[in-house]
């Protein structure tokens, strides 16, 4: 029967929040179609999720397991998740949009001579054709496009943190589908020698509800022990542009915009980020946008909701000062 | 080892113009140019970049290619003042209706003509569209190893080391040549700016014009019937958004103020 297929993805011996995004995908679909929900979980130990994903929504739970499925490698999972979809006859793979989805996705969809949608915002059927059409950001988010699928099944990453996680049925069961995996290390082309992985010291950047993010304005390294404070105090996530991080101020990983993180808190604040394109891209689904930046003319004043025109350093030090006083942190 | 090296870049229009001048043309769906002047899409420049230090470190060549307008020979002839060795441009009114996947197939016809490559670099996302999907189609076209979002390569007796950003960190990736990357910006791949020799050196070099009847395309795979994604519309969201400014006579004083705005809007 087809349905949705959903790649659920694990992290510290859970479901990632990704997951949860995708499936809520799923659950709309289903809303919308009436088709089931599948969940694909590739690793290799993964029986303690499968009661998880059908606590979460999914009908059916196609288990993958292999040594070489333990940690993501492009081509090992790319011919597993061809042979689930094969098996399974999805009408829509649904992907989250990060580093394995975005990956994945177009390989994917080749195989499957299926059409591919990006990072999608929201999906949903044609007031007039019935057609599921899907709306994403285009042109660094100064555009909306809609694009329809043509050939099915549709192959679509969710843009993260564009859809919230469903709630959580105990109890809930469902169908739990073993896939028989076949893989040879030498035929793969890739192989992931090392996993280096960031010491993360307070909330993830993707997840905080309030996060600092500092740009070329910093002006080097340093500022960003200031922002880290300031995060601390406000218990979120510290972010950078582009600017800082190519400048090799701060991890490539802290980098909020088109090529970095894209992130939705309720409190986003933009100490010396001049609002390139690329950034905003990354912060449209901040609920509250603060600048603080030296030029007026900066188009990060035109999605902020409140400005500070002024010296970010001047008026981040003292913000500290001010936030403690206030929150009593 | 000599690194045979192909980049695959695009042309846009600037996407750092004002929102305020961005428009789109509601019978084609694309931006309108106007007086905006043509760039090579970011992330294209590091894909040169990163081709070019491999050169420079291994020897070899690099070659750079381009499926658009006419135009994009001045993005070619950027690529080629960086220190590419050769430059190709695909051009034919054939691909205005192609999707990703059929751009795809035009690149990677274009890169079996070419032939002979160890590595083959694209951005990581186009400054326009933004889909980050051609690289990955074209490796699929190509039958070749892909890894995406790269930031360093390390080449070693026919093997190369990749390093591929994820969210927590990075991986290091190993894969034999040919292998195909689509690459991110850091700190050690930032585009050089050409010196002026170069650039008058690449103004006088030939640029080859392919078009679809040189590539020995899959005539199923051309034009919009083959399409597997429609784009049915593109539009410019209106935006309410209005910003408070926070004046003080000192930054200190604008700080206090803010903090007490963010505390009255509940965010603090």
């Amino acid at each position: 029967m087809p349905g949705t297929l959903v790649l659920a993805t694990t992290e510290n011996a859970g479901l990632t929040r990704n997951t949860l995004e995708v499936l809520a995908g799923g659950i709309k679909l289903k809303a919308l179609l009436g088709e089931p929900v599948g969940a694909a979980i590739l690793g290799r130990e993964l029986s303690a999720h499968v009661p998880l994903l059908f606590a979460y929504g999914a009908d059916q739970v196609y288990r993958a397991e292999h040594p070489l499925l333990e940690r993501y490698q492009g081509d090992a999972y790319a011919s597993v998740m061809h042979q689930i979809c094969q098996r399974a006859q999805p009408s829509m793979v649904l992907l989250a949009g990060d580093s394995i989805g975005r990956e994945l996705g177009p390989r994917l969809a080749h195989g499957l001579k299926a059409g591919f949608v990006a990072d999608f915002v929201d999906f949903d059927l044609d007031a007039v054709s019935g057609q599921l059409q899907f709306t994403r950001q285009t042109y660094g988010g100064k555009a909306m496009a809609v694009v329809q699928p043509k050939a099915f099944p549709v192959v679509a990453t969710a843009k993260l943190r564009t859809m919230e996680p469903p709630t959580k049925e105990e109890g809930q069961t469902g169908e739990e589908i073993r896939v028989e995996v076949t893989l040879e290390a030498s035929k793969l082309k890739t192989r992931v020698l090392e996993k280096v992985q960031e010491e993360i010291a307070g909330v993830k950047l993707e997840d905080a509800k309030i996060v600092v993010s500092g740009g070329r304005g910093l002006r080097g390294p340093e500022g960003f022990k200031i922002l880290e404070q300031l995060a601390q105090v406000l218990k979120g996530a510290v972010g950078a542009s582009r600017a800082a991080t190519d400048s090799g101020w701060v991890p490539p990983s802290w980098q909020v915009g088109q090529t970095g993180k894209s992130v939705s808190p309720d409190l986003y604040l933009a100490f010396g980020i001049s609002g390139a394109t690329q950034h905003v891209a990354g912060i449209s689904g901040a609920k509250n946008i603060v600048a603080i930046n030296t030029d007026p003319e900066a188009p990060i004043y035109k999605v902020a909701q409140l400005g500070v025109v002024g010296d970010w350093k001047a008026v981040a030090t003292k913000l500290i000062e001010s936030c403690k006083e206030l929150t009593g942190r | 080892m000599p690194l045979n090296i192909i980049v695959c870049i695009k042309q846009i229009i600037d996407p750092e113009i004002p929102a305020s001048q961005f428009k789109i043309d509601p019978g084609t769906k694309r931006q309108v140019q106007g007086s905006h002047s043509l760039v090579i899409s970011a992330y294209d420049q590091n894909a040169i970049e990163v081709a070019v230090q491999l050169k420079e470190k291994h020897g070899g060549k690099v070659t750079a290619i381009s499926v658009g307008p006419a135009t994009a020979v001045t993005a070619l002839k950027s690529a080629l003042s960086m220190g590419g060795d050769e430059a190709i441009l695909v051009n034919d009114p054939l691909f205005g209706s192609q999707d990703q996947q059929g751009i795809a197939h035009v690149l990677a016809k274009t890169i079996q003509k070419v032939g002979g490559f160890d590595l083959i670099l694209t951005g990581c996302v186009s400054g326009d569209w933004g889909d980050r999907a051609v690289p990955a189609f074209m490796s699929e076209e190509l039958g070749v190893g892909f890894v995406s979002f790269v930031s360093r390569i390390e080449s070693k007796d026919g093997q190369v080391v990749l390093r591929r950003v994820v969210e927590d960190g990075y991986e290091l990736i190993e894969a034999k040549v040919p292998v195909l990357a689509s690459i991110i910006s850091d700190e050690t791949n930032t585009p050089r700016y050409p010196k002026l020799k170069d650039i008058m050196a690449a103004g006088k070099k030939m640029i080859p014009v392919w078009k679809a009847g040189d590539l020995g395309l899959d005539p199923d795979r051309l034009g919009a019937g083959a399409a597997r994604v429609a784009i049915t519309d593109v539009y410019i969201p209106t935006k309410e958004s209005k910003c408070e400014m926070i004046e003080g006579d000192t930054p200190e004083e604008q700080a206090v103020k803010l903090a007490a705005r963010l505390r009255e809007l509940k965010l603090i």
